[in-house]
């Protein structure tokens, strides 16, 4: 909302405070200030870029500040021709202080050339050589000063100004034309320099979306008086003695079929209106506060709207009598709800087709407009228009929101009806909506109001205590500080005697040191944001906190009892995952929840999403299923970017359940790519990421974790096929199971106490093929943190060993088949406690095993805990070993 | 015999003079001190001399192989330590060569940045509570006070599940981590439903508005919120403990300003404002010429809110805040893109 500060001096007296101690006391009690744009009023020492001023930039400016000595009211006596140049004309001008020849090209007054001298002098803004301005002729805003020139042989070296050379609109094709009141040689600063406050209005503060809300709220905050608009005064002229105006109720009459929807409906009329342009003063205020002049009948009902925040809307009335089909047949006003399908051409031209919803203003034979969005196309003023109908109405804000969204029409009227407007306003506006029309038309107002109000909202009547503005504060006001503070912004307030109140509330009488004077407060008629009760209360409290300052409430620290500590074991436990995968090189990534079905598609298919009604773009119209999907398209993202790149993202997929909420399982997505070591200057070609770097970074994520007996078990490619047809197994099993996207030979899945816990191995190669995935392997891993954490960790620590340990290889002949885990299994059952090391050191194929065979090489270390063992004692167990394995698994020991 | 020491002696030595490496050192313990080297010839030939000689000889041959020895050791340590002071001369690095890196894993700077929060909100009695992601209308709306198609909602563009006909009640992405203010009060409330126990919690996680994705919006960020409930709590409560909360995170001189403001869910509301630490109040492009940041929004939890959650407005009180920790990234690291956070694009992610 803009808000320029001329027109706030209407309502209060702001002297002694400067534009940005306005904005800042504005700002802190929630009228936030964007941005002053000055047009015209001097600007603070930072704004004209001064860098050693040591004032702090508080507010984005904008604008620009006239000189006083250098732009001032003017008046043109005359408009003569230009010697060399038809289009630009020479002005015989008077400054207040001498006579001076103006060269001008402003269209606007070219049609005076050659008239003679002007009957009426033209009032203008003059600026002066030496003047700062913007160049009216360059796009967008550029500062000049103007200098002596010839311009087709004429010295020129001062000028009349366009609004875009003051900095008020982008109009620069014609010049100003002042008001005729306006004083020549008065500085133009001094006359309608101004500063617009552009301020943000909160959905709790419509009631300020308007000038005199915010000189209220000033009022409030310097302690200041407001001097109420004069909306009662009679208008200046009578053109015609009253007698011939009927008194409007003869002619209007008002039907309201329901008062939920339109609680009041107020209708006055003017007539003889003039049609024109409004007073040039009016129209600067306009253009200021953002809306464009159209002439004076609808400038007064968005002038009345801007000031008091009643959107006014105003009728051709004699197009509606020639509705009613004869001249003496009154007007029937009627509002109702709209018929699904009926339609109606709206002043922009575009015919409209509504719906029951819609709330229309009817006359008897139809619609004339939506209710507090848009006036009617046939019943609007117009150049010819003679008598003006004005209303001025109350409709339900929830009603007025949902039209203005279904038919995408947002306006002044409905931004204000959308947010709530009280229904008193409605008269106030009317009554301020006619003089403005009389003042400006020389119209003649009929006595009399048609006001209908079936439904008068209750005051909203707060009681609060002392006690109450301690306890939710934190600050000690007494009822007259409270009573004070309210009282500035219009609440009626009555502190009740203790005495009577006692007598009220309880029979025993209490000691009157603990008795609290309640305080009753009643809302001010033009606000609907005050509820009732502990609502009322909590919105009263703020209004005392806001008017007494944020800023002089004290800080201080709680006083209240700690809570229970609960903690949040799962999220601990996220984190301490978070930093093993960090320890183990993985970079965290966080992606996108909104994703699409074609991108997962290409490692898993999904029947089932959860998806957006009202998606931004295609790519995001769905939440993820999978998370490795997310995890995929980031190290394609980077796969040109790094030779080696890990990835791990902890987050939720969204699995749909029949339209009521998703379950939100956690997962773990792990990535990575690349080469074992990075290359530098002296490591060159270090071989490619495999599977079994990733199984180690796993092993130890595990260990890190503190969970042990773990199982790694294929997944061979019969049970990825199985997966995908309709083996009965859990959901949650066939997450992991159905890990299709896997390399079959190179998949492995991981069990915990018989719970399956992660998959991963190498990308399948022709689910890599739907990605840009470069060359090497692509080693992955999908662990469902809802099960994994669920299982207890071990923390027992072994005891470090005293005695010296037995260190002994020994290395087997295996069939390919047998997995070297069923021969460490083996080793560690045989060798019992004696055994407290198995380390595989090396895999051989080849000749010296034989076809289908395979050589394992291990590292064992014997030990006893109390005693040194004797190589005797190692022996004896490598021989059981030995032979275990061999009757297991047909083992031969390779000498 | 003993002439012949005596030259065996001297041409050992002799030898030895010449010697200035390991490998002529070994050359020469083998010819002089080795098993076919002439003194040791000498020990084996003394079972051939007579009786009297043999004494005189042994001797003799024990002291010049002591000697030869001695020298030996002597000339070790000399050629070590004169190889030492050659190899100490030599070996010369190119200290300015790159240092060989390392493959080291990074944690997301949202959560670097979250976890920062959340450690000075532990530390000032703030347990983390989480909630989930895709929430009712009626959770993230309604309860906290935004009746369906009140002008609040404008706030807040939200993304909708489609979940069929639901009413005033759809399924939607949760535009805040405020239902879990909802969430934790009924579940503390539910621990002693007559005189539910206070809370302090922070409230992390992740919420969705439909915004089209551009350097300034994103569809999806992180939200940190705290929330406190007891008896007796206060507006002066609210901005002391915001003011400590600030002061932790920004340094203890960092300076607060607190407007009113509007949320739902809160009343009275404020925003924190905390003196732009980039141009220290002076006016700079980050905080756009007004010497100050807004960091958070907050306010007194509002009745309707608390009665909601199980707690009685009349008895208890609490506030609420809400902030967003990438956008306090890009406050401090200066960034200009939003999208960084979720493009995970290495270039980014590594230089935190």
């Amino acid at each position: 909302m803009k808000i320029p500060l001329s027109w706030l001096k209407d309502f209060i007296d702001l002297d002694g405070l400067s534009v940005e101690d306005i904005a800042r006391k504005l700002t802190l009690a929630g009228l936030e200030v964007d941005e002053i744009q000055y047009v015209g009023l001097p600007m603070p020492g930072y704004a004209a870029q001064d860098m050693h001023s040591s004032e702090r930039h508080e507010f984005k400016t904008s604008g620009i500040a006239w000189d006083r000595d250098k732009i001032v009211v003017a008046e043109i006596l005359e408009v003569k021709p230009h010697p060399n140049a038809d289009r630009l004309t020479l002005l015989d001008l008077y400054d207040g202080q001498q006579t001076q020849v103006v060269l001008t090209g402003a269209p606007n007054i070219f049609h005076l050339k050659s008239t003679g001298k002007l009957s009426k002098p033209i009032k203008v803004a003059y600026a002066k050589e030496g003047a700062t301005l913007y160049d009216g002729h360059a796009d967008g805003l550029v500062l000049t000063t103007l200098k002596r020139a010839k311009i087709r042989g004429v010295d020129s070296y001062s000028m009349v100004c366009s609004e875009k050379e003051l900095g008020i609109t982008e109009e620069h094709e014609g010049i100003i034309l002042l008001d005729d009141d306006a004083p020549v040689g008065m500085p133009l600063a001094d006359y309608m320099g101004d500063a617009v406050l552009d301020i943000s209005i909160l959905p709790n503060m419509a009631r300020n979306a308007n000038v005199i809300g915010v000189a209220r709220e000033l009022a409030a905050l310097t302690g200041r008086k407001l001097k109420p608009p004069t909306v009662d005064r009679r208008p200046k002229t009578v053109h015609r003695p009253p007698s011939t105006v009927g008194n409007i109720n003869e002619l209007v009459s008002i039907q309201i079929t329901n008062p939920e929807l339109n609680p009041r409906f107020v209708i006055g009329l003017i007539r003889d209106v003039e049609i024109k342009p409004s007073p040039y003063q009016v129209q600067r205020r306009l253009k200021l506060a953002g809306m464009r002049p159209i002439n004076n009948i609808v400038d007064a009902t968005n002038y009345a709207m801007l000031e008091l925040g009643e959107p006014l809307h105003a009728f051709d009335y004699d197009v509606l009598v020639g509705r009613t089909g004869s001249p003496t047949h009154k007007i029937k006003i009627i509002t109702r709800s709209a018929r699904d399908g009926e339609k109606l051409t709206t002043l922009d031209g575009v015919e409209r087709t509504l719906s029951s919803m819609n709330v229309l203003v009817c006359d008897e034979k139809g619609p004339l407009s939506i209710a507090g969005i848009m006036g009617g196309a046939e019943s609007e003023v117009t150049d010819k228009t003679k008598n003006i109908l004005l209303e001025g109405a109350a409709w339900n804000f929830i009603n007025i929101r949902r039209t203005a969204k279904q038919h995408n029409l947002p306006s002044e009227a409905s931004f204000r009806f959308s947010r709530g407007v009280h229904p008193a306003m409605a008269e106030i506006g009317v009554k301020r909506g006619l003089q403005l029309m009389a003042e400006w038309s020389g119209g003649m107002v009929a006595p009399g109001l048609v006001d209908e109000y079936p439904l008068k909202p209750k005051d909203a009547t707060v009681t609060l205590t002392t006690k109450d503005v301690k306890r939710l504060l934190g600050i000690d006001l007494s009822a007259e500080e409270i009573v004070e503070l309210l009282e500035r912004l219009e609440f009626k307030c009555k502190i009740r005697s203790p005495q009577n109140a006692k007598r009220k509330s309880s029979k025993r009488a209490q000691p009157i040191t603990n008795y609290e004077s309640p305080i009753m407060v009643i809302a001010p008629p033009h606000r609907l944001d005050i509820g009732e009760g502990v609502v009322g209360l909590a919105d009263v409290l703020e209004e005392i906190a806001r008017v007494y300052g944020y800023d002089r409430i004290p800080s201080t620290t709680m006083a209240d009892a700690l809570p229970p500590q609960i903690g949040n074991p799962v999220h601990e436990w996220e984190e301490h995952l978070r930093d093993v995968l960090v320890a183990l090189g993985f970079d965290e990534i966080v992606s996108y929840r909104l994703t699409s079905a074609e991108n997962e598609s290409r490692i898993t298919q999904y029947d089932e999403y959860v998806r957006i009604a009202n998606p931004i773009a295609p790519e995001r119209s769905v939440m993820r299923r999978s998370l490795l999907a997310s995890v995929l398209d980031s190290l394609e993202h980077n796969i040109r970017l790094s030779e080696t790149l890990a990835f791990f993202e902890i987050g939720s997929v969204f699995e749909p359940t029949n339209n009521e909420l998703p379950n939100e399982p956690r997962k773990l997505a792990v990535a990575m790519t690349g080469k074992r070591e990075p290359n530098a200057w002296d490591v060159k070609d270090s071989p490619a990421l495999d599977f079994f770097d990733m199984k180690g970074r796993i092993e130890l994520l595990l260990s890190g974790l503190r969970l042990t007996d773990v199982v790694y078990t294929a997944i061979g490619a019969s049970t990825l096929r199985q997966a995908q047809g309709d083996a009965p197994l859990p959901r949650r099993a066939l997450g992991l199971r159905s890990a299709t996207y896997l390399h079959p030979g190179k998949a492995a899945e991981i069990k915990i106490n018989d719970e399956v816990v992660a998959a991963f191995g190498e990308l399948h190669p022709l689910v890599k093929e739907k990605y840009d995935l470069g060359d090497s392997p692509v080693l992955v891993a999908e662990f469902d943190l809802d099960v994994l954490r669920g299982i207890a960790p071990t923390y027992a620590i072994k005891p470090v060993p005293e005695f010296p340990p037995i260190l002994e290889d020994i290395a087997v002949i295996v069939d390919e088949s047998v997995a070297a885990s069923r021969l460490e299994a083996l080793i560690r059952q045989t060798g019992g406690k004696s055994v407290t090391n198995v380390r595989l050191f090396d895999v051989y194929r080849g000749d010296q095993v034989g076809a289908g065979k395979k050589s394992l090489a291990y590292s064992l270390t014997y030990q006893a805990p109390d005693k040194t063992m004797t190589d005797a004692e190692a022996a004896a167990i490598r021989n059981k070993i030995v032979k275990r394995l061999e009757q297991e698994v047909g083992a031969k020991l390779r000498s | 015999m003993l002439d012949k020491l005596s030259e065996i002696e001297k041409s050992a030595l002799d030898a030895l003079q010449a010697v200035d490496d390991e490998s002529s050192l070994d050359a020469w313990r083998v010819a002089h001190l080795g098993r076919s080297s002439p003194l040791m010839m000498v020990f084996s030939e003394l079972g051939k001399l007579s009786k009297e000689e043999r004494p005189t000889i042994g001797q003799a041959a024990n002291r010049v192989k002591a000697v030869l020895e001695a020298a030996f050791a002597e000339k070790t340590e000399a050629v070590k330590r004169s190889a030492l002071e050659r190899s100490l001369s030599e070996e010369k690095l190119d200290v300015t060569l790159p240092g060989r890196p390392i493959q080291r894993g990074r944690l997301h700077p949202s959560t670097q940045q979250l976890r920062r929060v959340l450690a000075i909100l532990a530390e000032m009695g703030f347990q983390v509570y989480t909630s989930r992601e895709v929430e009712t209308d009626e959770m993230n709306f309604q309860l906290l006070n935004f009746p369906p198609h009140h002008p609040a909602r404008d706030m807040q563009d939200t993304l909708y599940v489609d979940a069929g006909e639901r009413g005033d009640n759809p399924i939607l992405l949760r535009t805040h981590t405020s239902p879990g203010q909802i969430h934790a009060m009924r579940e503390f409330a539910a621990m002693n439903p007559k005189d539910p126990p206070p809370i302090r919690i922070a409230l992390p996680g992740m919420c969705f508005r439909a915004e089209q994705i551009t350097a300034r919006s994103e569809v999806q960020f992180n939200q940190v919120e705290g929330l406190a409930v007891g008896k007796g709590i206060t507006f002066s409560d609210l901005k002391g403990t915001l003011i400590e909360f600030a002061h932790r995170m920004f340094g203890q001189n960092a300076r607060t300003r607190f407007r009113a403001s509007y949320f739902p869910f809160t009343e009275p509301s404020a925003e924190m404002d905390v003196e732009c630490f980039v141009c220290g109040g002076k006016g700079c492009a980050v905080c756009k010429n007004s010497g100050w940041l807004e960091i958070l929004g907050s306010g007194m939890v509002h009745p309707v809110v608390l009665q909601n959650g199980g707690y009685d407005p009349k008895i208890y009180s609490g506030f609420a805040w809400g902030m967003g920790p990438e956008r306090q990234l890009m406050l401090r690291y200066k960034i200009e893109d939003i999208r960084y956070f979720l493009g995970n694009d290495i270039r980014f992610l590594e230089q935190f």
